[in-house]
């Protein structure tokens, strides 16, 4: 076992089959019941709360705690629901340290924010596990609405439209619904299926449709749908991947970082994933670090994050850089490939060039130095691919353009999430777009 | 270091905490443990006559929380003893011989008829025990057999056995009181008048602390029912310290020795009662609660403020708060003050804004210049101190006295420099007459 450990190359089961359950198993266990009234205790039931302000949905935080602490968990879901129907999912991955957790006003006076993000898990996975329906579809509308890709996004969307009684058809180009939630987040911080469940308590609701297998392109056109449907929201994602346009990229040691999180999230056997000794990730988001954790909870030895500006302006957030870095990741600062090559060993070596700031801007140093890794991982942004699917809808800076109610310059065509211009590419962010387009699209038809 | 040595109605202790006579003064080994820890003194659990009483076999106790489950009252149902006399007696005997110096009181409730005080009186002295005190104040069980409450709500009882317990005993008699009662000064008056060395206040107060939401049937429940208990703890300080300063005020009963109790927790409430005329105190709730040991601080806290003060011995603040008690319509209506908030130790939650401005006077922004931001509005504050009240922050807000002549700004006037009161208000139709 240890030599597997310590072998070069990309190799599976590198831990001893134990290993594995501990390392993916619930990386923010949920609260008992005796410490989510510790935790609600601690809510000041602020005024004009700074942390609704900055919820991307919007959710009453101090009432929904409230309600935790007056024993009415049922109540205090439906508060979360009312506002995000994926409030589960965004209880386990919403960055809260960045968000209502950071403006909480006992993070001001302890440093210390009431656990927001898990006493909205709390009350979330008690209505979910025990089946709580709080809403029902109005009366038939006549209307169909087509909405193209279900993550979050989406299946926001789908179920606002059909609280408001149009019928909902969802497509998805994969396998299974969930988007993002299903493929592209750490495999620890939603464990037990909960994408699937969720996708599944969502839909509960009726009048909603899941199409799989058919996404965005030569079967299923723009077209097509506004004609077959009287609206279309666009909830697509990025499903397309950055190159690091250095040589030497094209290798098979070399890898996306968004298709290994999503192997992983779908592999029965985390043992039979292979993984190297010595890894190398390039990028500084959420992907980066996920990948890289991951990485090296596979049972990767040395696992190293390459960025090539500061720590102050990696998107991912510090908390999520610290657990990174005490799960034993190595993150590095201030550097960038330039050459990949491959070693007669069969390993890699990654030429990489010192960065700073000159005039303010990013520049090389002229100073290099050269890894020596068995794998690496791209993790430098994804972008919008739809092809010419999405000929006749403007785009801004390769993403969807929309107005201020989510509509694209295809009046018919309304869009959210990732694929849009000017988010910030957050799951709760998607859930809030595909809300808002949900009650656009509604006034529209209802107009 | 201050000198907490305490004489009380004759009854000597080396501080002036006692434990209230209640379960944890129920047995011997309780009492010494109590003893050990430091405790000055302790009031015997209730000894009544054979047959001794019997207790629910279900729960006694039901109770209020604050935030974080501190609990903040407790209600009972027990009864006095549930031992028999003879062991009670024995194991005062034993305590007061193994520990001199600490006040031993034994509290009594027996039928109104004064061979039945008579007899146990005699019983008692014999112990070698400091005192007794009687207790009229029980509102549970007890009551309906016509012993606690229900002597203490009529002062003509209290008068009477009061008597009968002074003409069988040399020892000093407390009288306990029931705060169940509209005006706490006619039994205390009727005490005094029946010859109680001293009086010890309050009991509990009679409650329904809860209703078990899915049996319909108030708590604690036993099979199925629940009855009234006694309330005490945190919760019931404030009536407690009322009725205390009623008492002291009085001119009649200036001089009666008044042990005060009540949700005593903390040193600080120990000292306000003994301001307000307390010549000790006795405590229950904190010590079931916390234990025993929360002796230390209620010590080491209240000689550490009177070293600081430089007072030097607990006549240095007996009373003292007691000339500063008036009534309502002797206050300063001059007197202005205003709401300050301190800007470094806001945290922003806005809850003193959102009580002023949903329910008293719209005197605190919430945004200023487009920034979330409290600001008291002079021009309407009228000094109410709700906002010191619900701010989370100690010492955030502040209320601040306005200057003899400087403007108050919601009245549009200076401020005057002169006293008056509401017997000279131009707006009282029965003030006297200034001129």
């Amino acid at each position: 076992m240890v030599d597997r450990y310590l072998e070069d190359g990309i190799l599976d089961s590198r831990l001893g089959a134990g290993d594995y359950d501990e390392n993916f198993g619930d990386a923010h266990p949920p609260l008992d019941a005796h410490e989510a009234m510790v935790a609600a205790d601690r809510c000041y039931f602020c005024y004009d709360a700074p942390c609704v302000t900055a919820c991307p949905t919007a959710i009453d935080i101090p009432k929904f705690i409230r309600q935790i602490s007056t024993g009415n968990l049922d109540g205090s879901a439906r508060t979360i629901f009312d506002q995000n129907i994926l409030g589960g999912m965004c209880a386990r991955v919403c960055p809260t340290e960045t968000l209502c957790e950071q403006a909480c006003v006992r993070e001001a006076a302890e440093g210390k924010p009431v656990q927001i993000g898990l006493l909205q898990r709390h009350a979330t996975d008690h209505a979910m596990s025990h089946g709580r329906q709080f809403y029902s579809r109005a009366a038939e509308s006549g209307k169909s609405v087509a909405v193209i890709g279900a993550g979050p996004a989406g299946l926001a969307c789908a179920h606002r439209l059909a609280m408001k009684g149009h019928s909902v058809v969802i497509y998805d180009a994969r396998d299974k619904a969930g988007g993002l939630n299903e493929y592209g987040i750490a495999t620890y911080k939603t464990v037990d299926d909960f994408a699937q469940h969720e996708v599944d308590y969502v839909t509960a609701i009726g009048g909603i449709e899941i199409v799989t297998g058919q996404g965005l392109g030569d079967d299923l056109t723009i077209d097509d749908l506004t004609t077959k449907h009287d609206a279309v929201f666009v909830g697509i994602g990025l499903s397309g991947v950055n190159a690091l346009g250095v040589d030497g990229e094209k290798d098979e040691a070399v890898a996306s970082a968004v298709d290994f999180i999503s192997e992983l999230r779908q592999a029965e056997d985390m043992a039979a994933i292979p993984v190297g000794r010595r890894v190398m990730v390039i990028g500084g988001g959420m992907t980066a670090i996920d990948v890289a954790t991951q990485a090296h909870l596979l049972g990767a030895q040395e696992v190293t994050i390459a960025y090539r500006r500061g720590r102050d302006q990696m998107n991912a957030s510090e908390v999520e850089q610290n657990q990174s870095a005490s799960k034993g990741v190595n993150i590095r600062h201030w550097i960038k490939p330039v050459e990949v090559t491959k070693s007669d060993s069969g390993s890699l070596h990654v030429k990489m060039e010192y960065t700073g700031l000159s005039d303010g801007k990013l520049a090389g140093t002229g100073k290099f130095q050269t890894f020596e890794v068995d794998q690496l991982f791209t993790a430098i942004g994804q972008t919008l691919e739809a092809g010419g699917a999405l000929a006749g809808i403007t785009l801004d800076k390769g993403r969807i353009k929309v107005d201020d109610a989510l509509r694209t310059s295809n009046p018919s065509v309304w869009a959210g999430g990732d694929c849009t211009a000017g988010g910030d590419d957050l799951t709760v962010t998607a859930v809030a777009q595909g809300r808002d387009a949900a009650e656009s699209i509604h006034a529209a038809l209802s107009a | 270091m201050a000198d907490l040595r305490n004489d009380f109605a004759g009854i000597k202790s080396p501080n002036p905490f006692w434990l209230a006579s209640a379960p944890p003064t129920d047995k011997e080994y309780n009492v010494v443990r109590a003893f050990k820890a430091g405790w000055g003194g302790v009031v015997w659990k209730t000894l009544g006559l054979d047959p001794h009483i019997v207790n629910v076999g279900g729960p006694r106790y039901g109770a209020i929380w604050g935030a974080d489950r501190r609990l903040l009252g407790l209600n009972n149902i027990e009864l006095i003893t549930d031992r028999p006399l003879e062991v009670n007696l024995q194991e005062i005997k034993s305590v007061k011989r193994d520990w001199p110096d600490r006040a031993v009181v034994t509290s009594l409730m027996v039928p109104c008829e004064e061979p039945c005080w008579e007899q146990i009186l005699r019983q008692v002295e014999d112990t070698g025990c400091d005192g007794v005190e009687l207790n009229f104040g029980c509102p549970h069980g007890m009551s309906e057999r016509g012993m606690g409450a229900a002597v203490g709500q009529v002062p003509e009882y209290i008068e009477m056995v009061t008597r009968w317990a002074k003409a069988n005993t040399r020892m000093p008699v407390i009288v306990k009181l029931t705060p169940n009662i509209t005006d706490v000064r006619y039994p205390a008056r009727a005490a005094h008048g029946g010859g109680a060395d001293a009086v010890s206040l309050i009991n509990t107060i009679s409650s329904i602390i809860s209703v078990d939401l899915d049996n319909f049937a108030p708590q604690p429940t036993i099979d199925g029912k629940g009855t009234h208990g006694g309330y005490c703890g945190p919760a019931v300080k404030p009536i407690a310290l009322n009725m205390v300063a009623d008492i002291a005020r009085d001119p009649v009963m200036a001089s009666l020795p008044i042990s005060g109790i009540g949700g005593i927790t903390t040193w600080r409430d120990a000292a306000e009662f003994i301001t307000l005329g307390a010549g000790n105190v006795q405590v229950c709730t904190a010590a079931m609660t916390y234990g025993f040991k929360i002796i230390d601080d209620l010590v080491e806290g209240l000689e550490q403020w009177m070293d600081n003060a430089g007072h030097a011995d607990l006549d240095a603040i007996h009373r003292r708060a007691i000339p500063n008690v008036t009534d309502w319509q002797y206050l300063n209506l001059n007197y202005t003050a205003k709401a300050r908030i301190d800007q470094d130790s806001c945290i922003k939650c806005g809850r003193c804004h959102i009580a002023c401005e949903d329910t008293s006077h719209q005197a605190i922004t919430n945004m200023v210049d487009g920034e979330r931001r409290f600001e008291v509005i002079d021009e309407e504050c009228v000094g109410c101190n709700l906002c010191v009240n619900v701010c989370p922050v100690e010492n955030c807000i502040t209320m601040e006295q306005i200057p003899a002549g400087d403007m108050d700004e919601r009245t549009g006037k200076p401020v005057s420099d002169e006293y008056g009161n509401w017997t000279m208000h131009p707006n009282n139709p029965m003030r006297d007459a200034a001129e």
